[in-house]
C-alpha cells in the first residue's frame, strides 16, 4: 500500500484493471516486516542483500532517477518488481530506465510507475515497458481506455510487441 | 516532396482529436492550466503578451502549394491576416483563440500539417538546407533521412521528457545552409573516399544564453545507422542531462562539462548494443521512404538564355533581382529562386495571408507546386524554368514580393521581440526595419556585400545573434532597452560564435553603430573580401577604435 502525499491509499493500475496492491514500501530506516511483499530502495538492496533475499514474501526495487539499471544488473533474479520514480511529469529519465530492463537486461517481472504518474503519460510508459502503475486518479480505468483510444499508430520500434507503422508498410 | 501514406495521415489525425479532447477539457474547467500547459505546449501552443501562438511544422522547411494556401486560410479567418516565418523553417500564427484550436488542428490535418513537438522539451521539428534536393552543390539529397527522423522523433516513447528541447539540422552540401553546427545533432551527409554514403555527426551546439559550437562526435556513419545513433545520443542525453536547471540543460551544456571524449565514449558504447537492431536502415525500407518524393517532372530545357539576357538588360529591376536572389539549381534550364519576405523596413519574415495565397498560386505555375521555408525567414521556390523567371518577377512585383536582398545587409534575420514576447528585453523588429531603412539603397548593400545581421529581443537568442556576422542582442537595462552589438558570428561550415564587443546603445545609437562598423569594414577591407573574411583577419580593435575611442593601450 502506498499512501499519497493527500493520505489516501493511490490505485495500481494492472493490465487496464485497478487491482490488489500486495506490496509495501519499506523505508531504508524501517524494520523489515517477517513476511509478506516489500519494495525497497536501491540502498537498502545493497545494505541488506543477504537478509533480503531470505525475507518470506516477494522483493520489488525503487530505483530513484539517476540510480542506473546497470547497478542491479546481475540482481534481477531475486526480484519480482522493479518500480520506478517520476519525480516530476516532466523528468523522464524513467522512460529510458524502463527500456534498458526490459530490453538491454531482459527483465521478465513487473515494472512499476511510482511518483507523478498522468494519464497523459500513459501510452508514452506502456511502450518502454512499464505494465503496472501508481496512478493518482479518482477513475484508472477510464484513464487508460482514453489513452489507448487516443493513439495506437507509433513510428518507433520497443520491445513491447506493437506493430510499428515501418512494419505495417512492411506488410 | 515526402507525399504522406495512409498512417501519416492517420498519426496527424489521431493526435488532432486527442488535443481537441484536451482543449475540451480546460474549456470546460476539468483541466487546470498547469496540466494544460505541457500538452498544449506538446502541440506547439504558447501563450504570448496578448493571445496564444502556434507554431505550424512545416518538416525540414517542405512545404506545398495546397499547404501554403490551407496557411492562407487559416491566418485569414483564425488570426490577423497575416503569418511568420521563423529561423527554424516554421510559420507561427500570433493571434490565435483557445475555442478555435480544434478546428484550427482539424484543417490543418485535412493538409497533413500540425504543431506536434514545435515546442516543449522533446524532439522538434527537423530542419535541413532550404536547396535540398535541387542544388548544384548538393553531394546527396538529405531529405530521406530528415523524413526517417522526423517519423522516429514523432511521439517517440522514451524522449518527450527530456531535460530541453532538442533540436536537430541535416545538409547534404559542403556549403552548409542549415547551421547543422548550432543544432543539438547536426549531420553533414557526404561521401567517403570509398564512394560510401555517410554523416559526419556533430553534437552539443547551440545558440541561447550559452552559445557552443557543435563538436565531431563522428567522422563517418553510415547512412543506414542514423536512427540508431541518434537513439544512443538522446538515450544518453536523456539519463544525463542537467534537469537542476534549465539554463544548463540543454544537451551543449553535458558535452562541455563531461568533454566531448567522454560523451563520445558513452555514445559508441550505447550504441554498440543498439546498432543492428530494429532501427537499422535496410536500402528496401530507404528504397520505400524515397519512392515517396515524387520525383520532379524536368523538362529538356529550352534555350532562352538570350532572351532572358535581353530582359534583363532592358529591366534594371529584374536584372538586380535575377542577379541577386538565384541559386544555381542541379538541372539544366533550372534556377533555384529565393522569394525574400525581408523588404526594406518591414519586420522579417511576416507575410500576409493574400501573399500566401498568391504565393501558392505561383508556385503552382512555375515551381512544380513546391516551396521551401529558410532559415533566414524567406521562401524559396525549388524549381524554376529560366524561361519563366521574368514572368515569375512581374508576379512578384505585384505582390510586393519582389525584393532583391538574398544575402545582403538587409536580409536581416530577427526574433518576434517585445512586440509580441512575453520573454522579451527589448523590440527587436522596429530596429531592424530602421537597420533596413539605413541600408535601403541597393548599390550600397552590393558595395558591401555578403554580411548576415542577425538579431535576438533577449538571451534566449531565436534571432540567432551569436552567429550573425553582426549579432545584435536586446537588453534591460534599469528600465530602458540597449543594444548590445557582437561582430565575428557565423552559422555556415565556418560557424563562430561572435563577441560583445563594448558598452551597449540605445535604439538609434544601435543603427548608426551598426553603420558604423560597415564604414570601417568598407575603409579596411582588401580586395574581395567579406565581412566575416576582414574580421577575421583584422579582430575587433579597428571597430572598437570606431565606435569607442581609441583603447587606453594605443593613445
Ligand atoms: S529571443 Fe527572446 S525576445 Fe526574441 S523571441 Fe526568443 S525569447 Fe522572445
Amino acid at each position: 500500500m502506498t499512501p499519497s502525499k493527500k493520505g489516501f491509499t493511490v490505485p495500481l493500475l494492472k493490465q487496464g484493471k485497478v487491482a490488489d496492491d500486495t506490496f509495501v514500501r519499506i523505508g531504508d530506516e524501517d524494520p523489515l516486516p517477517d513476511q509478506g511483499d516489500v519494495i525497497v530502495g536501491l540502498s537498502r538492496w545493497q545494505a541488506d542483500r543477504d537478509e533480503l533475499t531470505r525475507h518470506k514474501g516477494s522483493l520489488g526495487v525503487e530505483l530513484a532517477v539517476g540510480e542506473s539499471p546497470s547497478e542491479i544488473e546481475g540482481d534481477l533474479a531475486h526480484f519480482d518488481v522493479i518500480a520506478l520514480d517520476f519525480p516530476a511529469f516532466s523528468d523522464g529519465r524513467a522512460f529510458s530506465s524502463a527500456r534498458l530492463l526490459r530490453e538491454r537486461h531482459g527483465f521478465q517481472g513487473e515494472i512499476r510507475a511510482v511518483g507523478d504518474v498522468e494519464l497523459e503519460q500513459l501510452h508514452f510508459m506502456a511502450r518502454v515497458g512499464f505494465d503496472s502503475f501508481l496512478i493518482e486518479s479518482d477513475d484508472p480505468e477510464k484513464d487508460w481506455t482514453t489513452a489507448q483510444a487516443d493513439l495506437d499508430l507509433w513510428y518507433q520500434p520497443t520491445e513491447d510487441g506493437h506493430t510499428t507503422v515501418r512494419q505495417k508498410r512492411r506488410r | 516532396m515526402y507525399q504522406y501514406d495512409e498512417f501519416d495521415r492517420e498519426f496527424v489525425e489521431q493526435r488532432a482529436k486527442q488535443f481537441a479532447r484536451q482543449v475540451e477539457r480546460r474549456l470546460a474547467g476539468e483541466l487546470p492550466e498547469d496540466k494544460f500547459k505541457p500538452l498544449r505546449l506538446m502541440n506547439g501552443l504558447y501563450l504570448q503578451l496578448h493571445a496564444y501562438m502556434l507554431r505550424i511544422n512545416v518538416p525540414y522547411g517542405c512545404l506545398s502549394s495546397e499547404q501554403m494556401r490551407k496557411l492562407a486560410h487559416v491566418s485569414r479567418l483564425y488570426d490577423k491576416s497575416y503569418g511568420h516565418l521563423t529561423t527554424r523553417q516554421n510559420m507561427q500564427l500570433n493571434w490565435i483563440r483557445l475555442v478555435d484550436m480544434p478546428e484550427i488542428l482539424n484543417e490543418l490535418a485535412s493538409v497533413n500539417m500540425h504543431g506536434i513537438q514545435s515546442s516543449g522539451n522533446c524532439i522538434r521539428n527537423i530542419t535541413a538546407d532550404e536547396y535540398a534536393g535541387v542544388a548544384a552543390d548538393e553531394i546527396e539529397d538529405p531529405r530521406i533521412y530528415c523524413e526517417f527522423l522526423r517519423q522516429w522523433s514523432s511521439l517517440h516513447p522514451e524522449f518527450s521528457f527530456l531535460p530541453r528541447k532538442f533540436k536537430i539540422s541535416v545538409t547534404g552540401s559542403p556549403n552548409d545552409r542549415a547551421a547543422v553546427m548550432a543544432h543539438d545533432i547536426g549531420l553533414r551527409l557526404y561521401k567517403n573516399e570509398e564512394g560510401e554514403s555517410g554523416f559526419e555527426v556533430f553534437v552539443g551546439g547551440g545558440l541561447g544564453r550559452t552559445p557552443f559550437v557543435g563538436k565531431s562526435i563522428r567522422t563517418f556513419l553510415p547512412t543506414e545507422h542514423i536512427l540508431s545513433y541518434c537513439e544512443a545520443i538522446l538515450r544518453v542525453y536523456n539519463q544525463l542531462g542537467r534537469r537542476d536547471n534549465k539554463y544548463k540543460a540543454r544537451i551543449k551544456v553535458l558535452v562541455h562539462e563531461t568533454g566531448i571524449d567522454k560523451i563520445r565514449e558513452l555514445v559508441e558504447a550505447e550504441w554498440e548494443s543498439i546498432r543492428d537492431g530494429a532501427l537499422n536502415l535496410p536500402e528496401e525500407d530507404i528504397a520505400l521512404i524515397r519512392a515517396r518524393f515524387t520525383p520532379p517532372r524536368y523538362e529538356a530545357p529550352l534555350d532562352s538564355e538570350d532572351e532572358l539576357k535581353a530582359l534583363r538588360e532592358k529591366n534594371p529591376d529584374f536584372d538586380r533581382w535575377v542577379d541577386q536572389q538565384l541559386a544555381e539549381h542541379k538541372q539544366p534550364g533550372y534556377s533555384i529562386v529565393n522569394i525574400s519576405c525581408t523588404p526594406i523596413g518591414k519586420p522579417p519574415g511576416d507575410i500576409s495571408s493574400d501573399q500566401m495565397e498568391a504565393v501558392a498560386d505561383l508556385a503552382d505555375l512555375y515551381s512544380m507546386g513546391e516551396l521551401r521555408v529558410t532559415h533566414n525567414q524567406n521562401l524559396v521556390f525549388t524549381d524554376v524554368r529560366r524561361q519563366d523567371l521574368f514572368k515569375l518577377w512581374q508576379a512578384l512585383v505585384e505582390i510586393d514580393l519582389e525584393t532583391a536582398n538574398h544575402g545582403l545587409i538587409t536580409d536581416t534575420i530577427c526574433c518576434p521581440g517585445l512586440d509580441y514576447c512575453a520573454l522579451a528585453n527589448a523590440r527587436s523588429i522596429p530596429v531592424a526595419e530602421k537597420i533596413s531603412n539605413a541600408f535601403a539603397d541597393h548599390e550600397r548593400q552590393k558595395e558591401i556585400g555578403e554580411i548576415y545581421i542577425n538579431m535576438s529581443g533577449c538571451i534566449n537568442a531565436c534571432g540567432h545573434h551569436h552567429v550573425g556576422n553582426i549579432g545584435i542582442l536586446g537588453v534591460d537595462k534599469k528600465n530602458s532597452e540597449l543594444y548590445q552589438l557582437m561582430l565575428g558570428g557565423s552559422a555556415k561550415e565556418d560557424a563562430s560564435i561572435g563577441k560583445i564587443l563594448g558598452r551597449g546603445f540605445d535604439e538609434d545609437g544601435i543603427v548608426t553603430a551598426v553603420e558604423n562598423v560597415v564604414d570601417t569594414y568598407l575603409e579596411i577591407r582588401t580586395d574581395g573580401e567579406t565581412f566575416i573574411e576582414t574580421h577575421r583577419r583584422v579582430g575587433d580593435d579597428p571597430f572598437k577604435e570606431r565606435l569607442y575611442g581609441a583603447s587606453p593601450k594605443t593613445r
